[in-house]
């Protein structure tokens, strides 16, 4: 018998590209339905204002608008839902409404709602409306907001504390760092960023008179989620009277994972009017009203001793939520940040304290890696701080801290779950390798001899993917409010063919191609056999979507169970078509057969068809070969690698020339290596830009001065070297496939590597810290001030 | 990113344009499109009208007549990077041509767009005053050669009139002993330059006989760094005149400063690529 070629581990290309790249997609902004109306939203031009009046009456009257509406108008549903709710902390969740009403918070917070025939049509009567704001003054940094004196973004939160929220031991770690031989500080600023995926986000709602019933396509990376938010929560309806279509999403890095004010207000407005309403907001709305990520101020210290060990971790951390609180903004500082602060080392002691606060701002939550890039860019960066205080070399720092192979599972003491698996060092060791560590630090010497700065940068990191159990952080004290399961449903067909439904859904991950590959070994059919069907409410019975690498690690490891009670059945009913008995039966390659007989074997196919036509089917056997699992993992996965960068920086500009990236992931068995390799380019790209250019800048009144892509630099190929990378495989124990995942490794491993290396190639001039972006005029001013302390 | 509403008018003739341009006081010329698309879709610039003249065919094309090479000025950045004539006699273009945004834009984008909307950080206004370029306007009433010096004159504005059109770019074939060279810092976003020097030198015996430095992106327009060209000339352009000479060549006061590169920043940027482009410029001589 030939043997079926396994699909898993083969570096196939994506069976999605073809029809992306050629621009055959179907995005929300492709769908148009017959009489189809569009919607424009006028946006306040402050940060911060009251407002006095709205006078609609000249949009109203011009031609081809259908209809104005103002945030009094929409009072009959609830505002947006805030999904984060963990017990015992402060938490004064205000969330945004449909339209604003009295006030605005923020630059681009929704004023008024013009629907019009046609897109041109809406737009030109936004500039009708007129708003009167009575302006007030701003507050844009998550620090000073506490401050007292602060401008009040909201009433209901005294000194602009949203919620306040602590993990580790405090006494412990205080005790650490009074006794400690060394302790550094620092002040650490991870920046605002814009996500900027290529489709902006957008809805299309149709209320359909006669059943009473919704249909939303929208941008979404969780539409399962979002039903039920919409429905439960925001208009207090049945969640069965509202469909969610999330068709081809243009890719998302968290920004469409949240609920938003155009989901909820073209509902309205397409029950008002009984015609269907769409909005897709622009590049300039995007960068203003849609989530932004990270934007901590923190204050860290790092304990030790002279000989390198690390003994205790203390911060502090300020993150802006911006001006209302997005669906589960306060989760991402503090689950995903501050029960993973003491990253690949064993540090006895640590202590992390988060306040979340209101600003002038943007939302802010998940982006790509959502606190995890801000823990790993944190401890990282202390640690590189830590060998340069005691003159030892950092890889030798690192490798003196890792938690060691016979430590997992470990506890890392901050409310974590335990690590899975990892073997830190081998990683370590191939990058050193790669890069000729050695070598590097007498070419550097020799450099700086002739007045050239070279730097090198580590960044050891491990991440948290595949977040789910819903025991873990459905709990009162992780306050995610929800399950994390994800669902599948496999069924094989009367023809033979498979098609999985999934609550996972892709934006630019390649889940169709990598589910399709574990299907066809699992199952032994065909690749080509197997469809991925997805982001339709009415599909998957239930999903809580994609984010926080969970795709494969939680949706993956769905069907594969699914897949295995498919083997389970069809061995049942071919053990009838054979006459044997279902315990004698085994199932290899796509064929059932009696143990020891493979000659007389029932394919897959053979045995669906007699599964559904049914005629003869062994006693208490329903028809159709049709399963579905909710898989809920026992743990999270936990990835890891390290990485490495090179730059030169000029001295005369300040510029920096990253020439040599280098990583070494774990990221468990690899089901394709070249979408893996894809993911980490991708990831890797977003966090060199966070380190070299990306910065969501507001001024003091609050205007985004970064608004457009003319000031907002995200990474092009022509800003990055060619990756070197390679892996070290140490597979999962969480789940029957040993795979972890992929999708935020390299973005968690890769700003701190780049601003590590910029800040080793101005050491010698005693730089110590500098903050992100590493733009060519704060180098070069760092260059002059250190120079300067040297006369 | 939606536009007012406007009307369109395809041209082929410069006579057409013109007369198009007399009808409609406030209509905008389009050539490639990649400044003034954008900032109607931002509803900054907000024209009745636009007059397409991308597809005019006397507005096309590189050639040499006599010690002169006449560019129209519908050519494309990339039929300016990919000129063989441009190359052997005129190699500054091709060479900041290249480094325009990326190729899409190189390929709609033109040179008498870029110069006609005179944005302050774009590339080619530099390197027009190192050449010593002139620019050739057609009206109504005629028309007229502009010399690069006289041609900008001030931010997104020139020498060009109410119902002119830029139709040729002159610029001087490369002579014996001339070197030149662009060096610039560009905006990672933008692409657009922080500081662009274009320098020309023309060299002999080791000593710089004659030097034009042309800046850009620092200040509200391009302009010369006459002083920096006084000090160089005569000299031999080695390491140490040229640092010598590339010291506090222009005020902040007078440049731009904003979040990426304040106006202290781009002065000095104005001095450490004066310096880099004169030694490039020298090195190619």
């Amino acid at each position: 018998m030939a043997e079926v070629t396994k699909m898993i581990g083969k570096a196939i290309k994506r069976r999605e590209d073809p029809r992306l790249i050629q621009g055959r997609g179907n995005y929300v902004d492709d769908i148009k339905l017959p009489g189809m109306t569009y919607a424009a939203v006028v946006r306040s031009p402050y940060a911060h204002a009251k407002i006095k009046g709205i006078d609609v009456s000249r949009a109203l009257a011009h031609p081809g608008v259908l209809a104005v509406y103002v945030g009094e108008d929409m009072l009959d549903i609830n505002p947006l839902p805030a999904a984060w709710q963990a017990g015992g902390v402060k938490n004064v969740a205000v969330t945004p409404r449909a339209l604003a009403v009295g006030k605005v918070t923020h630059v681009g917070d929704g004023v008024a709602l013009v629907i019009a025939e046609d897109r041109y049509t809406a737009r030109d009567a936004v500039d009708l409306v007129e708003v009167e704001y009575e302006p007030l003054p701003a507050v844009v940094d998550a620090r000073k907001a506490t401050e007292p004196g602060a401008p009040l973004v909201h009433e209901a939160a005294a000194n602009n504390i949203c919620m306040e929220w602590e993990c580790g031991d405090a006494a412990r770690t205080s005790a650490a760092i009074a006794s400690a031989e060394v302790v550094v500080k620092e002040e650490i600023i991870n920046q605002r960023l814009i996500p900027t995926p290529m489709e902006t986000r957008g809805s299309l709602a149709r209320y359909d008179v006669a059943t009473g019933e919704f249909t939303v396509w929208m941008t979404s990376q969780a539409p399962h989620v979002m039903r039920l938010l919409l429905t439960a929560f925001v208009f207090g309806i049945p969640e069965t009277r509202l469909r969610c279509i999330a068709p081809n999403v243009g890719g998302g890095f968290g920004q469409k994972i949240f609920c938003y004010a155009d989901m909820a207000f073209t509902m309205w407005a397409s029950r008002k009017l009984g015609r269907p309403v769409k909005y897709i907001e622009d590049r300039s709305e995007n960068y203003k009203t849609s989530t932004h990520g990270r934007d901590h101020v923190t204050e860290v210290e790092l304990a030790g001793t002279r000989d390198g060990k690390v003994t205790g971790l203390r911060v502090k951390t300020w993150a802006n939520l911006g001006g209302y609180f997005s669906t589960i903004a306060a989760g991402i500082p503090t689950t995903l940040y501050g029960r993973i602060l003491t990253g690949v080392y064993k540090i006895p002691a640590a202590h992390c304290k988060v306040w979340g606060t209101y600003t002038n701002t943007a939302l802010v939550d998940a982006y790509r890696g959502a606190g995890r890039p801000e823990a790993s860019y944190l401890i990282e960066r202390m640690m590189d701080r830590f060998a340069a205080e005691i003159g030892m070399d950092p890889a030798e720092v690192r490798r003196r801290n890792y938690i060691q192979p016979q430590d997992f599972p470990y506890d890392n003491g901050l409310g974590l779950l335990t690590y899975d698996s990892g073997n830190y060092e081998p990683a370590l060791n191939k990058a050193l390798q790669m890069v000729d560590y050695q070598n590097f630090r007498h070419e550097q010497a020799e450099a700086r001899k002739q007045g050239r700065y070279l730097g090198l940068g580590l960044s050891s990191y491990v991440e948290i993917c595949g977040v789910a159990p819903s025991a873990w952080i459905g709990a009162a004290g992780q306050g995610w409010g929800a399950g994390l399961f994800e669902s599948a449903n496999v069924r094989v067909h009367l023809t033979g063919k498979v098609v999985v439904t999934t609550g996972s859904l892709p934006h630019g991950q390649g889940v169709e191609t990598t589910f399709a590959q574990i299907l066809a070994d699992e199952l032994g059919v065909p690749y080509e056999d197997v469809t991925i069907e997805w982001g339709d409410t009415l599909a998957a019975p239930f999903g809580y979507g994609t984010y926080g690498s969970r795709s494969l690690a939680v949706g993956g490891m769905a069907m594969h169970r699914s897949a295995q009670k498919i083997k389970e059945k069809a061995k049942i009913i071919a053990a009838h078509m054979l006459e044997a008995a279902p315990e004698d039966m085994v199932f290899e390659n796509g064929r059932a057969f009696v143990k020891g007989s493979p000659d007389k074997a029932k394919t897959l196919a053979e045995i669906a068809l007699q599964a559904s036509l049914a005629y003869s089917l062994p006693q208490g056997t329903e028809p159709f070969l049709d399963e579905t699992t909710y898989y809920d993992p026992p743990n999270c996965t936990f990835p890891f690698g390290t990485h490495i960068a090179i730059v030169e920086v000029d001295p005369a500009t300040g510029k920096v020339d990253l020439k040599r990236y280098v990583g070494v992931d774990d990221v468990g068995n690899i089901i394709n290596p070249l979408i893996v390799e894809g993911q980490l380019h991708g990831g890797i790209a977003q966090g060199v830009a966070q380190a070299l250019y990306e910065h969501g800048f507001y001024d003091d009144e609050g205007q985004l001065l970064s608004g457009t892509m003319l000031e907002y630099a995200i990474p092009t190929a022509a800003m990055l070297p060619w990756y070197e990378l390679e892996h070290t495989v140490t597979p999962s124990p969480v789940n029957p496939m040993g795979v972890k995942g992929a999708g935020e490794a390299g973005t968690i491993g890769s700003a701190q590597a780049v601003m590590n290396a910029v800040i080793d190639a101005l050491s010698h001039l005693g730089v110590k810290h500098m903050q992100m972006p590493a733009t060519p005029e704060r180098v070069w001013r760092t260059i002059q001030s250190s120079k300067q302390a040297a006369d | 990113m939606y536009t007012n509403q406007f009307s369109y008018h395809r041209v082929n003739t410069v006579q057409e344009a013109i007369s198009l341009l007399q009808k409609n006081p406030d209509a905008r010329l389009l050539a490639g499109g990649h400044s003034l698309i954008p900032a109607m879709k931002l509803r900054l610039s907000d024209p009745s009208a636009l007059v397409d003249i991308s597809r005019v065919a006397e507005l096309k094309g590189i050639r040499q007549r006599g010690n002169t090479l006449v560019i129209g000025a519908m050519t494309t950045h990339s039929e300016i990077e990919d000129s063989a004539l441009l190359k052997q006699l005129c190699p500054l273009l091709p060479e900041v041509a290249h480094i325009i945004g990326d190729p899409a834009v190189r390929n709609r984008g033109t040179l008498g767009g870029s110069l006609a909307h005179a944005d302050p950080a774009a590339d080619y206004p530099a390197s027009m005053l190192a050449l010593g370029a002139s620019m050739k306007i057609v009206g109504s009433n005629g028309d007229r050669v502009v010399d690069a010096d006289n041609f900008f004159t001030g931010m997104f504005a020139t020498a060009i009139g109410s119902g002119e059109i830029l139709t040729e770019i002159h610029v001087p074939v490369k002579t014996a002993g001339v070197g030149m060279a662009y060096e610039t810092m560009m905006h990672p976003a933008s692409r657009y330059a922080i500081v662009g020097v274009a320098a020309m030198v023309r060299m002999s015996g080791g000593v710089c006989q004659e030097a034009r430095v042309g800046m850009t992106g620092a200040g509200h327009h391009a302009m010369r760094l006459s002083g920096l060209e006084a000090a160089v000339t005569g000299k031999p352009l080695d390491a140490a005149t040229l640092s010598a000479a590339c010291k506090s060549l222009v005020r902040p006061a007078d440049l731009l400063g904003d979040h990426f590169a304040s106006a202290d920043y781009r002065a000095h940027l104005v001095d450490v690529y004066a310096q880099r482009a004169l030694a490039a410029a020298a090195g190619k001589a």
